[in-house]
């Protein structure tokens, strides 16, 4: 599909920038029994760079990630992924899933491990790439624990060092903090930012919180009310070199919040 | 599990099986009926037919034919399970197959098949599997079935092959139920060789109750019957630390 780019979206000035890392394109999706979900979300997610999808709930959020991961069909519509459409998942693409699915049977050692387990990758080499990633996750002392053994933060985390231990380009995160209290999501904010400076990922990160999406996101992306189409891409651009608590009190930041609110309210009055 | 919830667990199992006996031996003593021996006196010959070799030769007849029923039925009513959650079309065909015969009542089909299959080895297996195969294929095709779908998506995003997604996924995450079906199924099998010796070949344990009743011997026929319930009791127990060490480490207490 090669339509003529005559509208004046997101699109059109990305199209000065090199090639984007995902470019969804007209997504529509009607799930079985008539539920229409996405109805031609379009948006580039650039390369290097922290896209957030935010929405209100059960606009579609989760089923755009997953037709960019692979895991869904589109009705219409597609994905393309460094140029090549998306056929089904790849190795290029790490999910992080929203209710984490882990093996409640696995140690968190093996879960972490076991992208690469089924990449085929050798037990003692995945073993400490695994390791290195539960350090980084702070989940240090319980490699041995089984799933249901961890508080649900604690669980999402394995779920982020699975997704990150595969190593993948892309991360497509579908509300990796949700069920971690503020303080700890702060954290964990910071960690994903450090830890994505230091790696070079491209990152779709689904979110419920405004703050958090200004507060990371180079780019936000603002669905609608189901069935989802692209109401805004906002750049917050917000110079991140000072502190945290600094930051988050500068004009830049509450500006942008401030807009994102006035765009989401839209959709929440009615 | 720490010390001390395992500690009460294990001292109500002791007092519930104390209090069964105890009942035992109070109807025996009454006695409710003369063919109801005291627990004391059956244990007597419980012990008398351990000592004697009498329990031994007995269950190496029935055992082969459960052995080789069981995993028999094991085997293909698992793969069979596999199937029919996989594939909606087997699903379609075998399902109700197994929902009848699970229903029917197995063991009044039992001596038709000495028409078939004579009074041996053949038809004590039948027997088995006849009586086995409905829950270990219906219980495997549910704990297929109900994978859940949240770690079939993950496999997928992280690449699995069929191959994989069937070890690695599907049959722990079935695997409790499948062992389930497989305790129940052996429960059964046993039950089906023990009516095979009853009704059509008189060997094995089943001719121990048989040959004790015609001689009114009833400390000796109720000992034979706590054997079977004994041996029953110990092998699912083992086959569940079995599960648990394939499948569930998680499960296991520590
Ligand atoms: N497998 C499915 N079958 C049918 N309808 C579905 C399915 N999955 C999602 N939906 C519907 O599609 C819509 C969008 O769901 P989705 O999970 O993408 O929303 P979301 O934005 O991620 O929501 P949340 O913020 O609550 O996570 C909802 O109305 C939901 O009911
Ligand atoms: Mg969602």
């Amino acid at each position: 599909m090669n339509h003529p780019h005559t509208d004046t979206g997101p699109r059109s000035t990305a199209e000065l920038a090199p090639e984007p890392a995902v470019r969804v394109q007209d997504l529509t999706k009607e799930y079985p029994g008539g539920i229409q979900a996405l109805d031609k979300v379009t948006f580039d997610m650039p390369k290097g760079e922290l896209t957030s999808i935010i929405g209100p709930s059960g606009c579609g959020k989760t089923t755009t990630l997953k037709i960019i991961a692979g895991l869904i069909e589109p009705s219409a519509g597609e994905v393309m992924v460094y140029g090549k459409a998306v056929r089904g998942p790849g190795p290029e693409r790490a999910f992080v899933f929203q209710e984490f699915a882990l093996l409640p049977w696995a140690t968190v050692l093996r879960n972490v491990a076991f992208g690469l387990e089924l990449r085929g990758v050798g037990k003692k080499e995945r073993e400490d790439m695994a390791r290195e990633y539960i350090v980084k996750m702070n989940l240090a002392g319980f490699e041995d624990a089984y799933p249901h053994q961890l508080s649900g933060g604690m669980r999402q985390r394995v779920g982020l060092a699975r997704a990150m231990a595969v190593d993948a380009d892309i991360l497509l995160m579908d509300e990796p903090f949700a069920s971690v209290d503020e303080q700890i999501r702060r954290k964990f904010q910071e960690d994903l930012l450090h830890l994505l400076s230091v790696e070079k990922k491209s990152v779709v990160f689904v979110t419920h919180s405004i703050e958090e999406a200004v507060y990371v996101s180079d780019q936000i992306v603002i669905l609608t009310r189901g069935p989802a189409h692209v109401s805004k891409v906002v750049r917050p651009g917000i110079d991140r070199s000072g502190d945290s608590q600094e930051i988050r009190r500068s004009p830049g930041y509450l500006d942008s919040v401030e807009n994102i609110w006035d765009e989401l309210r839209e959709y929440l009055e009615e | 599990m720490s010390a001390r919830p395992r500690l009460l667990s294990w001292t109500l199992r002791i007092a519930s099986i104390v209090f069964v006996f105890a009942l035992w031996e109070w109807a025996g003593r009454i006695p409710v009926s003369i063919a109801f021996p005291t627990f004391t006196a059956a244990m007597s010959a419980f012990r008398e037919m351990i000592l004697d070799g009498t329990f031994a030769s007995a269950y190496a007849e029935t055992i082969g034919p459960l052995l080789v029923g069981v995993l028999l039925t094991a085997l293909g009513g698992m793969l069979a399970g596999l199937v029919m959650g996989l594939s909606p079309k087997a699903e379609w065909l075998g399902l109700p197959l197994f929902i009848v015969l699970q229903a029917s009542p197995s063991a009044a089909i039992i001596p038709l098949i000495t028409f078939i299959y004579g009074i041996g080895f053949a038809a004590k297996v039948f027997a088995v599997v006849l009586l086995s195969a409905p829950v270990i294929v219906l219980n495997s095709y549910r704990g297929i079935h109900n994978t859940p779908r949240s770690l079939l998506e993950m496999s997928e995003a992280f690449l699995a092959n069929r191959r994989q997604r069937i070890w690695k996924i599907v049959l722990p995450a079935a695997s409790g139920l499948i062992f389930a079906g497989l305790r129940l199924g052996i429960a059964q099998g046993f039950t089906g060789a023990v009516l095979a010796e009853l009704i059509i070949t008189p060997t094995g344990v089943g001719d121990l109750i048989t040959f004790y009743r015609s001689g009114a011997d009833y400390d000796y026929m109720f000992a034979s019957i706590f054997s079977i319930v004994l041996f029953a009791s110990v092998s699912l127990s083992l086959l569940q630390k079995l599960e648990q060490r394939i499948f569930r480490p998680e499960m296991r207490p520590t």
